[in-house]
């Protein structure tokens, strides 16, 4: 009854990538974004679908590092590319953002904080790189502006924002 | 969403020829704009050519021109030691915009040429002249609180919601750009054309016409700038003012000045009057209010939006009051 | 078995969420990201007319796109009994009573075809005239017979015109608040599942109890059929409360198609369906003595509903327990139109009420020369003001005290306009804040094994409130257990009655029964009372306890202080600093407390200054239905937020000393902040949102 899963060969493509550290091989209707992607064929649900347009940041996960809008990306343009999503994160343990959102109750329904958490890490590798905000005056330091600033592509409706820059802080000058 | 074919371009003349004079073809830059419109169902494209394997992501000294890639990442270009150091105010315009995991995402070029935030656009169930020519403007007595006050027509009031290309503009950048015959340049400000009766047709290059990088002459040693840009909420929103500006302050006397406007108009508006009036005249407040006050003569604000002309004017002033101090 | 009872009171603690690491890790699995076998998608094809009727719907086309397996619409759809909610009568007829109102369901293999397929889907229909302008003049405006949850419409007390005609100051102003919408995260899921004669929904529902029995009722299935289940819920604030479309459709599908659906609204679709906080104008009078003693105080709202249902918000209700007045009146009036309906939005009634009142008296302070927090002091009540009841607590006063004393209120110069820094006019204001405590029938089961764990079984939802947390922490003291050895397992309507997670009423209801049971339990097994194998269970149903509650008037309260910077040059907003004071009973957990009510503070923020759904009334259309163009505050607008408590014993409430904190955050603090932008500016902001739009057409 369900007819062709897949759309004509030229309105699909192979898709290859490194996904947590593990390969992943597929075929992906074009019109995939890489946020569908994730939760609809390779079960990783972590990343959440907040508004699917990068309104709100709700499906942060980090491509070859750098954070981004997963449900921006089409999956084919991501070819070749290293992923990695919330469930990417822990090793034997969380990784110390995870432990710091915990301790610092810096979510409360939970539903941003995959893509909050995603953003952090991300974020900072940037103030590491020394890179600048709209709010930078001289060399960046992550305080409090500073990450309010830069975590504001990350929406959260309950409004954990303080315990959020706290949890950050905390990882950020340990 | 339509289906549609992908295809990655070899090289820029692959690029071009596969989209130039194809309807149903787009250039796919970082897609923050184009595959949103796409699931919106505003852009159908039949084929997709991503162009972000194209070399054309370095940032570069040519001469005393400083030369940005079509495809240089908004992130990497307001992080570029070159663009600090000698153009600030695109440091700022670039990271007032979006969002930082946007910023890693979209391209200078596509930034340009994204379209319009008016929400009649955005809806494909409601008329828009720029949408379906002919289809009429909702907009005009509508919901226009973020729409145009200045060179707008009867057709649409639209405002182009570019962070960049305001800065851009009040450096005088030019734009290269290469098509089926082969490549050219352009001053940014020719880039759109005016709205007049075809708010459809926005850009005056030739349709597929690939934007390949920008090119912006030096600055006066002296010349301070800056960009401000205002909105309700405090970060991840496009503008409802924005004002990028050059000054060059020489014994009390504006020697040079250079002011775009962002959210006013349907493109980065430069306001060639003001800086007329200021040219060689006292950089006081009193001046900057007078030649504010000039540019704004030709305001025609709407109903909701009128808030809008008092509130360009004193941003104009506290930011060249700003920058002369 | 022997067992050594281990005291180690857990109430009080900040024990982090025992859910926490699920969310953290993403393991935490929402309602739609349960993987099922089969799983197909159903997508809404809405009505793009704002009042008329479906001619005709191109089917056969639909079905011919790639992947389509079936589409529902009202010839094919199963035919619903009325629940109470007109809402959810999808597909019973040809009628369109609004725009986005679901005219069809296409379902298909990828979410990708079915979105494709629903917006190919050709429609005819035929418009009729149609009303979607709410103004406070409307000609149809009326009082309806109740207001939101079942409040009186009118109360009347002493003679409202004689004393304002002898007042010596009145204040005579009318507030407005937009159309506003909860917009949580989370979009409104639902997956139906048949298996064995039973219907499994997975639902982003605030209350699998209540949607059980609504869907049991609309399709009129035998009872024990329905199952529905909530384990994570990505925020709701009242948008869950109630069954919206994306159960009924996925329940729909899932008959029709004899596969698992899921039907996932996109955020432009929950404007229109899921409710949203209607617009109000409020006309508040205040007279009072010189002194600022109110002598009367009247309070008319009106706001809008749609043609499906009758809400009214209970704007007014507000004053009818804030300050002392002999007379007092407060009323409310409805009108219908061609729009979307509107329901629940955190604090319905006190969010824009509270908006209203505050500011005035803000506005009353002012006339009379009297500092605000004193002018509120000099009206505080000793019994309810509309109804006389005694109160079973009431510490507005020491809130408000405690309020002043951490924010440095008390060397504050009351004169407008009068503090400029740079770029920016500063200024300070306050209000106060009430909500209702509430508490409604709940079953709960205690179990203990004899592996010394114990599980308890409660209809709760967590939606970000922290009641498994809390429930936890209950439950193990009421055991006297470690919390580590008890699991909550919530966010299952076959676990029996429950209060929904609304109206600040979850761990008050929940923890009712859930504490009772375990005291029960605890107490069976220290007489000795035998543990089989699969368990002992005690269970326990608040609902005879709650009838014979006593008579009182129940609240928490609370104030509220607002530092704002105005931008001279482009009147933009900001609010570096918010001071909140409660007396919410008893604090179980610090932790989640706090996280609720700088929650509700910041979503009070938001409302002050950000947030607006703009109505185009000639299209029945929110036009700003996306989170780019409907502002929620975002990290960047918050800044220091300072909460604190009053000890608040209250033995006239339930087992837990509990009163609920997820809503009286939000409570005055668009209030609290207009009034600072007036201190800031000398420019009173009588309509929401305040932003450079109106700082700066109100002239500076
Ligand atoms: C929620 C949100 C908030 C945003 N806020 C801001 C903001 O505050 N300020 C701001 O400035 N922007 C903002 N943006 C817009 C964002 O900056 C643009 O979407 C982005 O810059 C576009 O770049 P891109 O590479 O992703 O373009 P794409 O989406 O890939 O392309 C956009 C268009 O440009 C065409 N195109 C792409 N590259 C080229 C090229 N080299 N030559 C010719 N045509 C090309 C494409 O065919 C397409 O039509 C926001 C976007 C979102 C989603
Ligand atoms: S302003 Fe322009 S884009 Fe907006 S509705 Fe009118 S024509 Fe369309
Ligand atoms: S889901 Fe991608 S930004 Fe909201
Ligand atoms: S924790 Fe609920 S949206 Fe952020």
């Amino acid at each position: 009854m369900v007819r062709n899963a897949m759309p004509g060969p030229e309105l699909s493509s192979t898709v290859r990538l490194m996904l947590n550290g593990a390969p992943q091989e597929l075929t992906v209707d074009n019109r995939t974004t890489l946020l569908d992607l994730l939760r609809d064929r390779l079960d990783h649900t972590g990343t959440k679908k907040g508004c699917d347009h990068g309104q709100c940041g709700a499906c942060t996960v980090l491509v070859d590092g750098r954070r981004a809008n997963s449900c921006l990306l089409l999956a084919v343009a991501v070819d070749g590319r290293e992923v990695t999503t919330v469930e990417g994160l822990e090793d034997d343990e969380p990784h110390p953002m995870q432990a710091a959102f915990l301790a610092h109750d810096a979510f409360q329904c939970g539903y941003c904080t995959p893509g909050q958490i995603c953003s952090a890490i991300g974020m900072l590798d940037e103030l590491a790189e020394g890179w600048p905000s709209a709010v930078t005056t001289g060399p960046v330091h992550p305080d409090d502006a500073e990450i309010r600033e830069r975590m504001s592509g990350n929406l959260c409706r309950c409004a954990a924002y303080p315990n959020i820059v706290a949890a950050i802080r905390e990882v950020a000058g340990a | 969403m339509r289906e549609f074919a992908y295809a990655r371009a070899r090289d820029v003349d692959a690029a071009v020829s596969l989209v130039a004079d194809n309807p149903g073809a787009r250039y796919l830059g970082g897609g923050t704009n184009l595959v949103d419109l796409m699931k919106l169902g505003i852009e159908r494209p039949e084929l997709l050519v991503d162009v972000t394997g194209l070399p054309l992501d370095e940032v570069t000294e040519d001469g005393d021109l400083l030369r940005i890639g079509a495809l240089v990442r908004n992130s990497d270009l307001a992080a570029h030691p070159l663009v600090r150091d000698r153009y600030p105010v695109l440091s700022q315009a670039v990271l007032n915009g979006a969002s930082g995991q946007l910023r890693n995402v979209a391209t200078t070029g596509g930034n340009l040429v994204q379209r319009t935030r008016c929400g009649y656009f955005t809806d494909p169930t409601k008329p828009c002249n720029k949408r379906m020519p002919g289809s009429g403007c909702p907009a005009i007595e509508g919901e226009h609180h973020n729409l145009a006050i200045l060179g707008a027509s009867d057709h649409c009031v639209a405002t182009h919601p570019s962070d960049l290309a305001v800065a851009l503009a009040a450096l005088d950048a030019r734009i290269d750009v290469q098509d089926l015959a082969g490549p050219h340049e352009l001053p940014l400000e020719d880039l759109y054309r005016p709205v007049g009766d075809r708010p459809d047709l926005e850009l005056t290059i030739r349709d597929g016409a690939l934007i390949t990088g920008v090119a912006l002459p030096p600055l006066p040693p002296d010349a301070r700038t800056t960009y401000r840009k205002v909105r309700e909420r405090a970060s991840y929103a496009f503008a409802i003012a924005a004002v990028a500006a050059v000054l060059v302050v020489r014994d009390g006397l504006v020697s040079d000045v250079r002011i775009a406007l962002g959210a006013v108009a349907s493109h980065p508006w430069r306001a060639r009057i003001a800086e007329r009036e200021l040219r060689g005249g006292p950089a006081t407040a009193a001046a900057f209010e007078a030649a504010a006050i000039a540019e704004l003569d030709a305001a025609r604000p709407l109903r909701d939006n009128a808030y809008k002309v008092p509130l360009v004017r004193d941003l104009v002033v506290a930011v060249l009051t700003e920058l002369a101090r | 078995m022997t067992r050594t009872w281990q005291a180690a009171p857990s109430v009080g603690h900040p024990l982090t969420r025992v859910e926490g690491l699920d969310k953290v890790t993403g393991r935490a699995r929402y309602a739609a990201d349960i993987p099922l076998p089969g799983l197909v998608y159903g997508w809404v094809v809405p009505a793009t007319i704002p009042r008329g009727r479906v001619l005709g719907l191109d089917v056969a086309a639909t079905l011919a796109m790639p992947g389509v397996l079936a589409v529902l619409h009202q010839h094919n759809a199963p035919r619903l009994t009325d629940a109470g909610d007109a809402t959810l009568l999808l597909f019973q007829d040809d009628r369109v009573a609004h725009r986005g109102d679901p005219v069809a369901l296409v379902i298909a293999d990828t979410p990708e075809r079915a979105r494709e397929a629903a917006e190919r889907t050709a429609v005819d229909y035929l418009p009729e005239p149609h009303d979607a302008a709410f103004r406070a003049d409307h000609p149809r405006l009326y009082e309806p017979d109740h207001v939101n949850p079942r409040l009186p419409t009118v109360t009347d007390k002493g003679d409202v015109e004689a004393a304002l005609a002898g007042a010596a100051v009145v204040v005579d102003h009318e507030y407005r608040t937009p159309p506003q919408h909860n917009n949580p995260m989370e979009p409104h899921s639902g997956t139906a599942v048949w298996a064995d004669g039973r219907l499994t929904v997975y639902d982003s529902t605030q209350h699998a109890y209540g949607m059980a029995r609504t869907l049991t009722k609309l399709f009129g299935f035998d009872p024990g059929v329905v199952r529905v289940v909530s384990e994570h819920v990505g925020g709701g604030f009242g948008a869950k409360g109630l069954t919206r479309p994306d159960a009924v459709l996925a329940v729909m599908a899932a008959t029709l198609v004899g596969r698992p659906v899921r039907v996932t609204m996109t955020r432009p679709q929950l404007f229109p369906l899921t409710g949203y906080r209607t617009p109000t104008a409020q006309r508040i009078r205040l007279g009072a003595d010189r002194d600022g003693r109110l002598v009367a105080v009247e309070h008319r709202a009106s706001s809008q509903t749609s043609r499906l249902l009758e809400f009214t918000e209970q704007s007014a209700s507000y004053s009818r327990v804030m300050y002392a007045a002999d007379n007092l009146r407060t009323s409310h009036r409805v009108v219908a139109l061609d729009v979307p309906t509107p329901r629940w939005m955190r604090a319905p009634g006190e969010a824009p009420g509270s908006f209203a009142l505050e500011s005035a008296m803000d506005e009353l302070a002012e006339a009379c020369g009297v500092d605000p927090v004193e002018l509120r002091l000099r009206n505080d009540a000793t019994t309810e003001p509309a109804t006389g009841e005694p109160f079973s607590s009431r510490r507005l006063a020491e809130c408000l005290r405690e309020g002043a004393r951490r924010f440095g209120w008390a060397d504050r110069d009351p004169r407008p306009a009068a503090r400029r820094d740079g770029r920016w006019w500063r200024g300070t204001g306050m209000a106060g804040a009430h909500y209702p405590a509430r508490a409604g029938p709940t079953v709960a089961h205690a179990t203990a094994f004899p592996d010394g764990g114990y599980v308890v079984r409660v209809g709760a939802a967590d939606i970000g409130t922290g009641a498994r947390t809390v429930l936890t922490q209950l439950a193990a003291d009421a055991l006297e257990v470690p919390v580590g050895v008890v699991r909550l397992e919530i966010g299952d309507s076959d676990f029996g009655r429950a209060q929904v997670a609304g109206g600040s009423m979850g761990t008050a209801s929940w923890s009712w029964p859930v504490v009772t049971a375990c005291r029960d339990l605890a107490h069976r097994l220290a007489s000795g009372e035998r543990l089989p194998p699969e368990g002992l269970t005690s269970t326990y149903d608040s609902t005879e306890a709650l009838r014979a509650l006593g008579a009182f008037a129940r609240y928490a309260f609370g104030a509220h202080f607002a530092e704002v910077a105005v931008d001279a040059a482009t009147g933009e907003v900001r609010v570096p600093r918010l001071t909140g004071v409660y007396a919410v009973g008893r604090v179980v957990n610090p932790l989640t407390a706090r996280s609720q009510l700088i929650g509700g503070m910041t979503m009070g923020l938001s409302c002050a200054l950000l947030e607006e759904s703009i109505m185009d009334a000639r299209f029945g259309d929110f036009v700003n239905h996306n989170l780019a163009d409907y502002h929620v505050a975002t990290n960047a607008d918050v800044g220091e937020l300072d909460v604190a408590f009053v000890d608040d014993p209250d033995d006239e409430l339930n087992p837990s000393g509990v009163k609920g904190l997820g809503e009286i955050g939000i409570v005055g603090v668009p209030a609290a902040i207009a009034n600072a932008v007036w201190h800031a500016t000398g420019v009173r902001q009588r309509e929401l949102p305040i932003g450079p739009a109106r700082t700066i057409t109100s002239g500076q």
